[in-house]
């Protein structure tokens, strides 16, 4: 080869030249640095601005955060602790804690039993949300419900064991009904279910003081323990709910879909708020009169309503977006509309459905504080009310918004991030 | 041999109701078509006793009596002597006015946000997706909450511009910020402005026009014309030759420090700039995902494609990406607007004079008429919504992919 060219270039090298390392500026943090930060004049520019953005905001904030007071007994002083310096009067909430958290009126010696509730509702919500949590564990899930009623709003266990037993039962209806009908075993088991109740009812209403914590009464919520009822009771009610709507809009009955499409777009067509007035003011109206219903009751039955037309939409989505043929294979095999359903339909259209799920989930979550509008004491409401307004710590603003965003931060942002993992959990197509 | 025996014809039984699924339908309909009127009838019966019970009745009439409250915010005329159905209609077009705002700056915001969340400046898109994940994790009423604390607690008073050792200064000598809001220079109409704002709107008309003639010539002949200068001189220059050749007739009347409060200008009022501007980054957050998404979905083959073809980049974003990605990004877009409309709702936290306030708040509190309020109420927000999604039918049936 090198002869070749001998005559017509002046050298011709040889032998093969040795791998050498790349220079400096194009491997590792120089080369990343180089081009994810300073590759054109633009983007230096772009860098140099996001720096100072970043310097401004931090400067600002982490000597508010650091400098903080975490253990005074009201602003002045906090105010004299600080002495002229820089930094927060974080100890409203050292102060304020139980307020923040679970209202003012809540008994002081039962602030256990709320905590207790939430912390065994990761226990209950696990088997529910990780695959790998062994199953024997749903037996507190599906317990969950009563005791941590019992927990909360206190008074014999009786109660809540008669609404168990009366589950209880009605299931065993259901299932022994449902082989030969769906629907024979799901209004059997409602039946046979409210029956019990009653029953159960009428003989516990004499026991009141069997295994009895104190009762409260649901005024006396607030704080935070208050959106996290709120937002745990009504997502989980709206959801059967949704489902039996996006099923009503989706089915061939003419009245049926006419009932379900005017609920769910008269519903989303209003905002929260204006449902929550209704709570508020006109539901009593329409009640029996004298009928007195917790204002808690009223505004978890319209959240409910509210979130479940969201979820509607979403799970129609679901149903529409699965293709034609796992309907024609269903009814090919003979399977009534309720078998199709429940172990055809249902399981693919809730499974594409999570995602979206989970953001009207996180959305009803934020919008419980909405409730602090018609005067309820939530989070919100206590730090706009009791809290701002008191003259131990009127002035104290950003330490406690600070200190909600971050709870609800903390809550959304983790319930989003849970649902992206499942999304990928989830994948049975190879990606 | 295949042989169809027609189902049997039989009498019509009674059992068939319920075991046909030909009839089986039409019995479900029925039982739901029932329940629905007994829970009708029985919401009925209760509101008609518990009516006559409190001594009340439905009626419109509280509409046309005198307020008897005052607004700050009002876009028209408006005392406390005018009529209830006049604060709600002052109330509906502070809803429209701030909605409106906040579209626009949230549009904004979004668009900036979710391109820079995909720049390849690892800072910036960081920092972007921070401003994402934390504007949506958080309720837009704290952020309305903050915001307003943020414009009354911290912006100092109107007599900390007072004096000769005054704490604060305006901006510019034309903007000042003040814990009673915003004050802006506001526009004087004098005689003749109307013929410059016509020559404007001529000058926007004609600047489209010119844009059409020149993308029309290009796909006619291939001829490509500039658009960029033009367009802006079409703009502004007849504008500005009629503006002075009229003798100005557009001044600015800027707001200065008379006695405790500023005088003249525009003032925007705190709840209002607190309600715009939480809006706007909460709902922003929300556009910037939708923006992301929608360019992301235009696969980059597209522009691999449209690169092969000898496209400048320019033209690449312009003719090839953006028009795919308009129609991902517009229905959700969209129903951003409509949450927008929605939570402006919320108004009635900072005592923002919106229709929920006004009608849903202070008029059902003084009159009593709680049905009759909260159903004007819902009424208007179900026009707007319907409108808005009747607007996104029509365009999902215009840019969806014609098949078969």
């Amino acid at each position: 080869m090198s002869d070749t060219h001998a005559a017509s270039v002046p050298y011709v090298r040889e032998s093969m030249l040795p791998q050498v390392e790349p220079p400096s500026t194009a491997k590792g943090p120089v080369k990343w640095v180089h081009q994810s930060l300073f590759s054109s004049i633009p983007y230096t520019i772009l860098t140099l601005v996001a720096l100072y953005v970043i310097f401004v905001i931090l400067s600002g904030f982490l000597p508010w955060l650091l400098g903080g007071v975490w253990n005074t007994g009201n602003i002045r002083e906090c105010r004299e602790v600080l002495d002229g310096g820089q930094g927060g009067c974080f100890s409203v909430l050292t102060e304020r804690w139980n307020q923040l958290l679970f209202g003012i009126a809540y008994p002081q010696d039962g602030y256990w039993r709320p905590t207790l509730a939430f912390i065994l509702l990761f226990v209950a919500a696990a088997p529910v949300l990780f695959g790998s949590v062994p199953r024997q564990l749903l037996i507190v899930t599906v317990l969950y419900p009563f005791l941590a009623f019992w927990l909360i709003w206190g008074g014999s266990i009786l109660v809540p064991l008669a609404a168990l037993l009366s589950f209880v039962i009605g299931y065993v209806v259901y299932s022994r009904l449902v082989k030969s009908s769906f629907a024979g075993g799901l209004f059997g088991g409602i039946a046979v279910g409210v029956v019990v109740w009653f029953v159960a009812g009428l003989i516990t209403s004499n026991l009141t003081d069997v295994l009895a914590l104190e009762e409260v009464a649901s005024r006396n919520m607030g704080g935070f323990m208050l959106n996290m009822i709120l937002g745990v009771i009504c997502v989980s009610l709206s959801l059967p709910l949704g489902i039996v709507l996006a099923l009503g809009r989706q089915s061939n009955l003419p009245i049926i879909r006419l009932i379900c499409v005017v609920f769910i777009e008269f519903i989303r067509g209003v905002p929260l708020i204006t449902l929550l007035f209704v709570a508020n003011v006109v539901l009593a109206y329409f009640l029996p009169p004298g009928t007195n219903f917790d204002l808690i009751l009223r505004v978890i039955i319209m959240i409910t309503m509210f979130a479940s037309a969201y979820i509607a939409e979403v799970i129609r989505g679901g149903l529409a977006a699965l293709p034609r043929g796992q309907y024609e294979a269903a009814d090919s095999l003979g399977l009534d509309y309720a078998q199709a359903m429940r172990l055809i339909i249902l399981p693919q259209a809730l499974k594409i459905s999570i995602p979206g799920i989970v953001n009207v989930a996180v959305g009803l979550f934020k919008d419980t504080t909405l409730v602090s509008i018609i005067s309820m004491f939530d989070l919100v409401g206590m730090i706009r009310g009791p809290i701002l307004a008191s003259t131990d710590w009127n002035g104290v603003y950003w330490e406690l918004w600070g200190f909600a965003a971050l709870l609800f931060f903390v809550v959304c942002y983790g319930i989003s991030q849970y649902s992206q993992w499942l999304e990928r959990q989830l994948q049975t197509d190879h990606h | 041999m295949t042989t169809m025996s027609d189902p049997q014809q039989g009498s019509f039984r009674l059992s068939m109701l319920l075991n046909d699924t030909r009839y089986r339908s039409y019995t479900f309909q029925f039982i739901a078509l029932l329940l629905l009127i007994a829970l009708m009838a029985f919401l009925g019966i209760n509101l008609v006793r518990n009516l006559a019970e409190a001594g009340l009745n439905i009626s419109y009439s509280f509409l046309y009596v005198p307020a008897g409250y005052d607004i700050n915010q009002t876009l028209i005329d408006y005392n406390s002597q005018s009529t209830n159905l006049r604060a709600a209609v002052v109330g509906i077009l502070n809803t429209l006015l701030v909605a409106f705002l906040a579209c626009i700056t949230a549009t904004v915001l979004g668009v900036i946000a979710g391109v820079a969340r995909l720049s390849k400046n690892w800072l910036v898109s960081k920092m972007m997706s921070v401003y994402v994940e934390i504007f949506r994790n958080i309720p837009v009423l704290i952020w309305i909450l903050m915001i307003y604390t943020l414009m009354t607690a911290v912006l100092p008073a109107p007599n900390a511009f007072r004096g000769d050792n005054a704490t604060s200064s305006m901006l510019f000598d034309a903007f000042a910020f003040t814990n009673r809001g915003i004050y802006i220079p506001a526009p004087v109409w004098g005689p003749g402005s109307m013929i410059v704002v016509a020559t404007f709107v001529l000058s926007i008309i004609s600047a489209v026009a010119y844009r059409r003639y020149a993308v029309s010539l290009l796909f006619r002949t291939g001829k490509l014309l500039p658009t960029g200068w033009p367009t802006l001189a079409i703009l502004l220059v007849p504008t500005i030759l009629v503006f002075f050749l009229m003798g100005s007739p557009v001044g600015l009347d800027y707001p200065a420090l008379k006695g405790f409060n500023f005088r003249g200008g525009l003032q925007i009022g705190a709840p209002l700039i607190a309600l715009w501007l939480a809006l706007s980054v909460y709902t922003g957050a929300f556009i910037a995902e939708n923006v992301r998404a929608g360019i992301q979905a235009v696969s980059k083959g597209q522009t691999e494609a449209a690169a092969s073809l000898g496209l400048r980049p320019k033209r690449i974003m312009n003719l090839v990406v953006l028009p795919q990605a308009l129609r991902v990004i517009i229905p959700p877009l969209i129903s951003q607007y409509l949450n927008i409309t929605k939570n402006s709702s919320l108004a009635i936290a900072v005592g923002y004079a919106d229709i929920t306030a006004t009608l849903g708040g202070i008029t059902l509190n003084q009159t009593g008429r709680a049905i009759e309020c909260v159903l004007l109420l819902m009424l208007f927000y179900l026009t707007i919504s319907l409108s808005i999604s009747a607007i996104m039918n029509v365009y999902n049936n215009s840019v969806s992919l014609k098949e078969r």
